[in-house]
């Protein structure tokens, strides 16, 4: 089969390639890191008061991480003199959270763990009933629990955008892609081929920047883990044929790179960092051809909301059709060399 | 004989550059013709659009009477680019099995056709090195390998022996002679060496995208009174001026 032996080729040449390999698999880590450390200054667990809690929902709060306080009364001014993170009260089927708020992303991943706990506990009705107050701020006052999820998408593009670009455009610079050509292959052989060998990478890339995230660094997860995965692996596709696609108009490893600041960093912008709603028109509508929003946004959906796949369809059905086109017209560029 | 590669009108032009002007040639089947030229003047253009890697701008190629590009013609072609196209994080074997395997061959005869390739260009002892650290001239004898290790009818080599040792290149045409001799291989050569030029059967002499003159060595020879194919060469061109 020539496409197993074209697979096999590829895979070979990037085992081969340590640096590479190291640029695919701890690069992304070791961004998301740093980024962790300067979003969440104070690692300390969250100091939460409760009034009325069963003893189970305070094992499983604690089991979350957070260092739970339990009050026969309490109010707002007794998380301001304790300098307490937040309050739960529990009256009946209610849970009442009062949050301090000075530090959204606190305030944020408290109140995810205590929904999550409390889901735990009592099933999905529970979540509906709690009930957020803020002593500062609103509950719009989120950060890096919304950046946690774009960053994920984000990094999984970058990397496998910039990787299986150099790699096709390697192969285009030593003339093995004309050798190749001068073989009885087909065009959808090798762009299926690439597509294949460089995506097993971009998998395990995935799994390893996702479980990392989300065990290690502890990033907000209300959904399905293999939801996430699902799609970033879509978001990985586009970026593998975007790549390889965008190789076609390079020359050079440099001005591989040259398409970083063109393709990759506007994507950043317009993948929710900053607010999308209040832009204009037609800086909204920019960001409709960005894959990195319909990832971020389904990213985040899953992530921070707690929506399951059948909730971004839409986006994934996009990055979908970004991957179909971007596939397509790897072939037709294939053309340049062979016409058949 | 039949011909084996007929070229008709064939023209190549990048942007308002020709490369290539209405070049009419036959290769006939079993011969080892060479085409003569110096760099630039449109000899890989040439026999690139021979392969079918290149498309013309006008004319057309038919190889073994099939009208190029072709893709099941190219299980019978070979052929070795200018620039050594080979996967430096790779080995010479795993090069060779790499594009051994894009072709149809059985698993048996993939194995012995790799061992048969690679003893003709003297390499069966380096197979195992990676080709990151192959000499020129190491590089250049497993491109050749590469061109032959699918039994090919046909052997397009754009200057195969740049970079080669005297003993070897002889000993590369030796086998390149006997190719054509015992199996009828017909194979293109192009260089700018011109006592490699007397080795093949006809020539054809290119210069700035066009024929000058085509035939045996000896007929050229000939019909510019002069001795030596240099000496064709030089007269040729002042003729085309």
């Amino acid at each position: 089969m020539r496409i197993v032996a074209l697979i096999k080729r590829i895979m070979l040449q990037l085992l081969r390639d340590k640096r590479t390999m190291a640029l695919l698999f701890f690069a992304p880590l070791i961004v998301l890191t740093l980024m962790y450390f300067f979003f969440n200054g104070d690692n300390e667990n969250p100091q939460l008061g409760v009034v009325g809690a069963t003893e189970p929902l305070i094992t499983a709060l604690e089991n979350a991480s957070i260092d739970v306080i339990s009050y026969k009364e309490a109010d707002q001014q007794t998380i301001l003199t304790d300098g307490l993170d937040g309050l739960l009260e529990i009256d009946g089927d209610g849970f009442q959270i009062t949050l301090e708020n000075n530090d959204p992303g606190t305030s944020r991943a408290l109140l995810m763990q205590v929904t999550q706990a409390a889901s735990m506990q009592g099933g999905a009705g529970a979540t509906a009933n709690i009930n957020a107050e803020y002593i500062y701020g609103d509950e719009d006052t989120e950060f890096f629990d919304v950046l946690g999820p774009i960053l994920v998408g984000f990094f999984v593009f970058f990397f496998v955008f910039l990787i299986s670009g150099i790699g096709l455009l390697k192969e285009r610079v030593s003339g093995t892609l004309e050798r190749l050509l001068a073989t009885p292959i087909r065009r959808w052989e090798i762009v299926l081929a690439y597509l294949t060998g460089f995506g097993i990478f971009a998998i395990i890339q995935t799994i390893i920047v996702v479980f990392y995230s989300i065990q290690v660094l502890d990033m907000v997860m209300v959904g399905q883990v293999w939801h996430v995965i699902v799609v970033n692996l879509l978001l990985a596709l586009v970026a593998l044929s975007l790549g390889i696609l965008l190789s076609t108009f390079a020359s050079s490893e440099f001005q591989m790179v040259q398409f970083i600041p063109i393709v990759v960093v506007p994507q950043i912008f317009f993948a929710g960092i900053i607010p999308l709603e209040g832009m204009a028109d037609w800086l909204q509508n920019i960001s409709r051809i960005m894959p990195l929003y319909y990832a971020a946004d389904a990213l985040k959906a899953i992530m921070y909301r707690g929506e399951g796949l059948a909730d971004v369809t839409g986006n994934l059905l996009a990055l979908a059709a970004f991957a179909a086109v971007f596939i397509f017209l790897n072939i037709i560029a294939l053309k340049r060399y062979r016409k058949l | 004989m039949d011909n084996s590669i007929s070229i008709n009108k064939l023209s190549k032009a990048y942007g308002k550059t020709a490369v290539l002007n209405e070049v009419d040639l036959q290769i006939a089947g079993g011969e080892i013709f060479g085409l003569i030229g110096p760099s630039g003047s449109g000899k890989t253009t040439l026999v690139k659009m021979i392969v079918g890697i290149d498309s013309p701008s006008g004319g057309t190629v038919n190889v073994l009477g099939k009208r190029v590009p072709n893709l099941a013609l190219l299980q019978d072609i070979g052929y070795m680019a200018q620039s050594d196209a080979l996967y430096p994080e790779l080995t010479g074997k795993e090069n060779l099995s790499f594009f051994a395997s894009l072709y149809k061959m059985k698993q048996a005869v993939l194995k012995e056709r790799i061992a048969y390739a690679a003893n003709l260009v003297q390499l069966t002892d380096e197979l195992g090195k990676k080709v990151s650290a192959y000499s020129g001239g190491m590089k250049r004898r497993l491109s050749l390998a590469i061109a032959l290790v699918h039994d090919p009818q046909i052997l397009i080599l754009d200057e195969p022996t740049v970079g080669i040792d005297p003993e070897l290149r002889l000993s590369i045409w030796n086998e390149l002679m006997l190719l054509k001799r015992e199996q009828g291989k017909t194979i293109i050569v192009t260089t700018h060496v011109m006592d490699e030029a007397e080795k093949c059967d006809r020539i054809a002499m290119v210069r700035e995208g066009g024929i000058l003159a085509a035939g045996t060595p000896d007929e050229l020879k000939a019909a510019y009174g002069v001795t030596d194919l240099e000496g064709v060469f030089l007269q040729a061109g002042r003729d085309a001026k």
